[in-house]
């Protein structure tokens, strides 16, 4: 999906051939997004299918068809530029399935599988951040050099997020495991039932 | 030789029912031109660790030396060589609200014994590496907690410290400024020094060559920066 909104927007700028387009999708993205010349003219075949894009003209003498923008292609660029990225709300996310399954089964100590986790993942935060290390200072980086940058920001803040859910749940189930025990306690003192919980018993 | 080397270092604090181990069992060297950073959850141990690192609190157990001087005997030698080879930034900032921000960088040197223009220049420099080359005449009232955190960090910085030591150095910067502050320690460490940094923030942490983390006062974890040829594939 992205792609193809990305190509309308670069045809924005004028009637464009495939190989126009891929160099100026490289440009825009710093390189970061990785887009052969067949999935250009893949794309520029659906979009011109859907009436989104037409060729500007007969093809040139090496045979390049010059495609410019429709009405409709320029609307479906607007909204995708005015709509908001949607964020799933239910994600198949396998890492979130992962700490799950361990914390459900007692398969593997969720604690363990946190902490592989973080440890892999602080790798490659530590690698977008000497990514970023060798970057120059913002003002003096040419545009596509700042497209990079601007992902690898990106990119930072995703890994970010992971470890920091990661801290989370450790704290979550850790002060569940407290208040549960103190709980124990208690219980254990009025009846003198010590019965300790179960990672079976975490059914919530 | 090692900047800091920690060998089997314990730390209790408090006494009776107060008695904590704040840290077990440490074994931890930081080389010239590596920055470590330590993580873990609050109460953790990350701030003892970096206070028994510069000689701030005594281990009760195990060694430490600061480029192979021990950090034990007389405190005046201890003092010693805090002064010659270790850069404080600490989370309570310990500025001199009637002082400028130049005297405030300045003053450390000028005690250690540095002429008093040899120390104002240097100090001039720090101040201006963190973006402060226009507050230098200013009261520590006058600024901002912003920019009170990076005269603290100047005053840290300047001179020719070896061994840096830095609790939670960017927290009450925002992500630009803190950013500029870790390409700055991130620098010093690329010119040879080293650097032990504590940090909740992991986005902090991954300007560490290696990232340890404690949980209740004991090393749980390491990680080294991916190999690029690997994880760049991940990320496409």
């Amino acid at each position: 999906m992205a792609v193809r909104d990305a190509l309308l927007g670069l045809l924005s700028q004028g009637p464009r051939h495939g190989y126009q387009l891929k160099s100026g999708f490289d440009a825009a993205t710093g390189s970061a997004w990785p887009l052969n010349i067949g999935q250009v003219y893949s794309t520029l075949q659906r979009l011109e299918k859907s009436d989104l894009v037409e060729p500007a003209g007969p093809p040139d003498d090496g045979g390049r068809v010059t495609y410019q923008l429709t009405g409709s292609g320029r609307k479906e660029l607007n909204d995708w530029l005015s709509g908001p990225v949607a964020q799933p709300l239910a994600v198949r996310d396998e890492l979130s399935l992962k700490v799950l399954i361990a914390l459900v089964t007692g398969a593997a100590p969720v604690d363990e599988v946190i902490q592989a986790q973080r440890t892999g993942a602080m790798s490659t935060l530590q690698l977008l951040t000497r990514m970023k290390a060798e970057l120059a200072p913002v003002e003096t980086l040419a545009d596509e050099e700042l497209a990079w940058a601007l992902h690898v920001d990106r990119m930072v803040f995703i890994v970010n997020a992971e470890l920091r859910w990661l801290d989370l749940t450790e704290d979550r189930l850790d002060q569940r495991a407290n208040k549960r025990s103190q709980k124990d306690d208690q219980a254990a003192g009025l009846n003198d039932d010590n019965s300790d919980l179960k990672p079976q018993d975490v059914q919530a | 030789m090692k900047a800091l080397e920690l060998t089997n270092v314990g730390l209790v604090l408090g006494s009776g029912v107060g008695r904590t181990q704040a840290l077990t069992d440490i074994n931890l060297t930081v080389s010239p031109g590596e920055l470590v950073a330590v993580t873990g959850r609050s109460g953790s141990g990350k701030s003892s660790l970096c206070n028994v690192s510069g000689g701030l609190a005594s281990a009760t157990m195990g060694e430490i030396s600061v480029f192979s001087e021990p950090l034990v005997g007389n405190e005046a030698k201890v003092a010693e060589i805090r002064r010659r080879f270790v850069g404080y930034i600490f989370q309570d900032y310990n500025l001199i609200g009637s002082l400028t921000a130049l005297e405030n960088v300045s003053l450390p040197l000028e005690l250690g014994g540095t002429p008093v223009a040899e120390a104002r220049a240097q100090a001039t420099s720090a101040l201006e590496q963190v973006e402060l080359g226009f507050a230098l005449k200013r009261s520590i009232g006058e600024l901002s907690g912003g920019e009170q955190q990076r005269v603290a960090i100047a005053r840290g910085l300047v001179g020719e410290r070896k061994l840096f030591l830095a609790d939670e150095p960017t927290a009450a910067l925002d992500d630009v400024t803190g950013e500029h502050i870790l390409r700055l320690l991130r620098s010093k460490c690329d010119e040879g020094a080293a650097a032990l940094m504590v940090t909740h923030d992991p986005a902090q942490a991954a300007w560490a060559d290696r990232v340890i983390r404690l949980s209740e006062g004991r090393l749980v974890g390491e990680s080294q920066a991916a190999s690029e040829s690997i994880e760049l594939k991940g990320l496409h």
